[in-house]
């Protein structure tokens, strides 16, 4: 006889209601340990390990990583030897004990509706044996698929299992595999389910892809979006990255177009001070920053990441490249910090990296301008008087247009491509 | 006994950088060496001695450990942890006697454990079931304060009370009385500490003020609460300054424990500054990679405390293998004590709120205890009669 016990959600800071399942670290059928960390949460306040409170054998993992659980809902089933005397709290929402700070979780008394996905139906009725209902035919469908009727969640008028929620339990119980392994090529594929017939894979919906999602949509449909476009000759500034790259002072550091298009908007927003800003729209206020945190988008394996180099207008070219170089490097190895993410206030997205001319860029959330610099590439240029192979950009801004009108936008590109176009302008601005 | 070798009292030691102020004994590769005036209270420990120092200290790691695990596995609403900081609490409380008073801030469990409060009456308040946990009276040690710097006004209260009561300075050393209190680096920018400063140093009170600097006020840094290092602060209060290395269990033994002297025969206060790190988060609350350098808790990871003393112990033959491992399967069954008993805490009963308010009787609590109890019976009765 199995002794199952059930690890509830803690409120892992003071009044949280919910937590993110970032990575389980066992799987189902693992022995554990009391105190051995099983699954890494997020919560509101930060990204912690919980540590197992019982000795065993993992039975049910009750959420997928990438579920927003409520406190209190059951996260882990293990399967302990030792005979237990006192009665250990039921997984069910009416005799769950109640967190012991905070409100605890407002659906926790509809639990059953919470996910289908998480098990949570599975892992209550493990504990609660209770009369399956379902019409004949039903029954007959479940056991021709060989699926357990005390495995379904019932959706039906009382709680009547109904043909779909068997169909439901197929599709999610079937093909419970995982559709690739940490040594595929496909990573994206990681964590999903694939489907009985195999044509298409389910992935959950995880903390970067979400959290990219939730800004892109927030920023898309409340900053009305405009872009505008700038194509020019940089052989100028091709040679100036040549010579810097031979020069002594930069040896310690990877010299590329990048680091001048940042130098660039800089100075760019030094004149026009008031492309720095943000839209405060429950206070309605304009907010202008007298400082430059300069976001630059680094695509990584797990997803889109946007750290800032902080302060960067106080930067010297050198100081400028050396935090080019970390903040790329640390968004690769996904050690970016949250507060790298933060208070970013314009930032430079290098789609020529994928050797792609240019885009409209989304807004950073809270910012008011994007740069896309594209790629740079040799092409018959009209130069003086004379068509020659020149190195051609193109590079586009957009801007939030409730705070940006069409002439300061313009004017910042415009200023960005000159400097591009020819450094010594930043002689005369610098 | 512990032997000196040369006098080197300045303490620079990995990549943290060690204030060159900070009076340190035991060297992190475990060599002890003289620090001045304060050498003779190193001198005359005893096997014993350093064998419960290491001792309250395992103690002290083991039981945090397990308390922050049970925080998070939903049996705490809160922990406070005080990994890191084992020397700073266990070697200043070695210095107290029985009849001196300690008043912790609410991080303290290593002096706590030093005084022979038991560690799992702390899950009292932890858990929600009391705003207490044990009486103060049976160990002299206070209950832990969560208003920051609170804690030093009661300290001082109650050392003035002891001036008064002529209870030192007697010119009898075992009867003399004294007190300490603990508290952060974030408390010395609260009011309440400089305006206990001032009383204490006024009234001459046989008080300790022994500063924990663990370089965090949960998240501010210690340099943007004060232009001088902390141990400066009691100057202008009259107040003397003693800077130590708070992860050198030796060091913060004989600086607090000389204090003491000096408190008890009727020198008056005196600030101790212990520089330490916290390595654990400020509370389970919160998240201290947003806010610190992860390079950082490594770094003095290297000066931990209990490490270092082990090496000393080795080293000097003062223990073996066998006096480690028995720590150990101590500390294992005090963390597994605490898991069993956490479960089990009660509340106390109603009648304490009002015993406990004043120390003598008082006529309006008297009546609202009467009253408490006559509705109390009445419904016991009820509940009775309604089976």
């Amino acid at each position: 006889m199995p002794n199952l016990r059930t690890f509830a959600l803690p409120d892992a800071g003071e009044g949280l209601t919910d937590a993110e399942i970032v990575r389980w670290l066992v799987a189902v059928g693992d022995e554990v340990q009391i105190n051995q960390p099983v699954v890494e949460i997020e919560t509101a306040k930060s990204l912690v390990e919980l540590p197992c409170p019982y000795d065993g054998v993992v039975h049910d993992l009750c959420a997928s990583e990438g579920d927003v659980i409520p406190v209190g809902a059951p996260i882990l089933v293990v399967d302990s030897q030792e005979e237990v005397c006192v009665a250990e709290p039921q997984a069910d929402g009416s005799q769950a004990p109640r967190p012991l700070v905070g409100y605890g979780p407002s659906v926790l008394r509809h639990s059953t509706s919470v996910s289908a996905a998480s098990g949570l139906a599975n892992a209550s009725q493990l504990r609660v044996p209770q009369p399956i209902l379902a019409k004949p035919p039903v029954r007959q469908f479940a056991k021709d698929l060989g699926i357990d009727l005390a495995t379904v969640r019932a959706t039906g008028p009382g709680g009547i299992v109904t043909r779909e929620d068997v169909t439901a339990a197929q599709e999610s119980q079937a093909p419970r595999q995982l559709a690739t392994y940490p040594s595929d090529d496909q990573p994206w594929l990681d964590g999903g389910t694939v489907s009985s017939d195999g044509r298409h894979t389910r992935v959950p919906i995880r903390s970067v892809r979400r959290r990219t999602a939730e800004a892109m949509v927030t920023s898309a449909f409340t900053a009305p979006h405009v872009s505008v476009f700038h194509t020019i000759d940089v052989t100028a500034m091709m040679a100036l990255v040549d010579d810097l790259r031979q020069d002594k002072e930069f040896a310690d550091v990877r010299v590329t177009p990048l680091l001048v298009v940042a130098k660039a908007l800089l100075l760019a927003v030094q004149r026009h001070p008031e492309i720095n800003a943000t839209w405060d729209d429950e206070a309605q206020e304009i907010v202008y920053k007298h400082y430059v945190n300069l976001g630059i988008a680094v695509a990584t394996d797990r997803g889109l990441v946007v750290p800032n180099i902080k302060d960067a207008h106080r930067m010297k070219l050198h100081e400028l490249a050396v935090s080019l170089g970390d903040l790329t490097r640390t968004a690769r190895q996904g050690k970016t910090r949250p507060d790298q993410v933060s208070d970013g206030t314009i930032t430079i997205t290098n789609v020529g990296a994928f050797a792609i001319d240019t885009g409209t860029p989304i807004l950073n959330p809270g910012e008011a301008a994007i740069l896309a610099f594209g790629s740079i590439r040799k092409q018959p240029w009209v130069h003086k008087n004379k068509v020659r192979p020149r190195w051609v950009t193109q590079l586009a801004l957009s801007f939030d247009h409730r705070l940006v009108d069409g002439g300061l936008g313009s004017t910042v590109l415009s200023d960005v491509t000159r400097v591009m176009a020819n450094p010594a302008q930043a002689l005369v601005w610098g | 006994m512990v032997d000196m070798g040369g006098s080197q009292p300045v303490g620079t030691a990995g990549a943290v950088d060690l204030p060159e102020t900070a009076l340190q004994f035991l060297s992190p590769d475990g060599q002890v060496r003289s620090a001045g005036p304060y050498s003779p209270y190193v001198e005359s420990l005893t096997t014993d001695d350093l064998r419960s120092l290491y001792r309250d200290m395992v103690l002290t790691r083991k039981f945090d450990a397990e308390a922050t695990a049970l925080q998070r596995q939903g049996e705490l609403g809160l922990w406070v942890p005080s990994i890191g900081q084992e020397a700073a609490q266990v070697g200043s409380a070695h210095g107290l006697k029985p009849q001196d008073f300690a008043f912790p801030g609410y991080r303290d469990h290593g002096v706590l454990a030093s005084r022979g409060v038991d560690l799992v009456q702390t899950f009292a308040h932890t858990r929600g079931v009391d705003h207490g946990g044990w009486d103060p009276r049976e160990h002299n040690c206070h209950l832990y304060t969560l208003v920051v710097g609170a804690q030093t006004l009661h300290a001082t209260g109650y050392a003035i009370g002891i001036v008064k009561d002529h209870a030192c300075a007697t010119g009898d050393p075992t009867k003399d009385e004294a007190v300490i209190v603990y508290f952060g680096d974030g408390a010395t920018s609260e009011g309440d500490l400089n305006e206990a400063l001032v009383f204490a140093g006024v009234n001459q009170a046989p008080l300790v003020f022994f500063c924990q600097n663990n370089q965090y006020a949960i998240s501010e840094p210690t340099s943007r609460q004060s232009r001088v290092p902390l141990f400066h602060r009691g100057a202008g209060f009259g107040i003397p300054g003693v800077q130590v290395d708070g992860n050198d269990v030796l060091a913060c033994y004989a600086v607090t424990a000389a204090a003491l002297d000096a408190a008890r025969a009727g020198m008056g206060p005196t600030f101790i500054e212990a520089f330490t790190y916290r390595l654990g988060a400020h509370t389970t609350s919160d998240d201290p990679t947003r806010y610190r350098d992860s390079h950082d808790a490594e770094s003095w990871k290297a000066l931990d405390p209990i490490a270092r003393l082990r090496l000393y112990l080795t080293l000097s033959d003062h223990a073996d293998q066998n006096f480690f491992d028995e720590v150990d399967v101590e500390g294992a069954a005090l963390a597994a004590r605490a898991r069993e008993a956490v479960r089990k805490l009660e509340a106390p009963p109603l009648d304490s709120f009002f015993d406990l308010a004043y120390n003598e009787p008082h006529p309006l609590v008297a009546e609202e205890h009467a009253e408490w109890t006559a509705f109390e019976t009445a419904r016991l009765e009820l509940m009775g009669a309604g089976r």
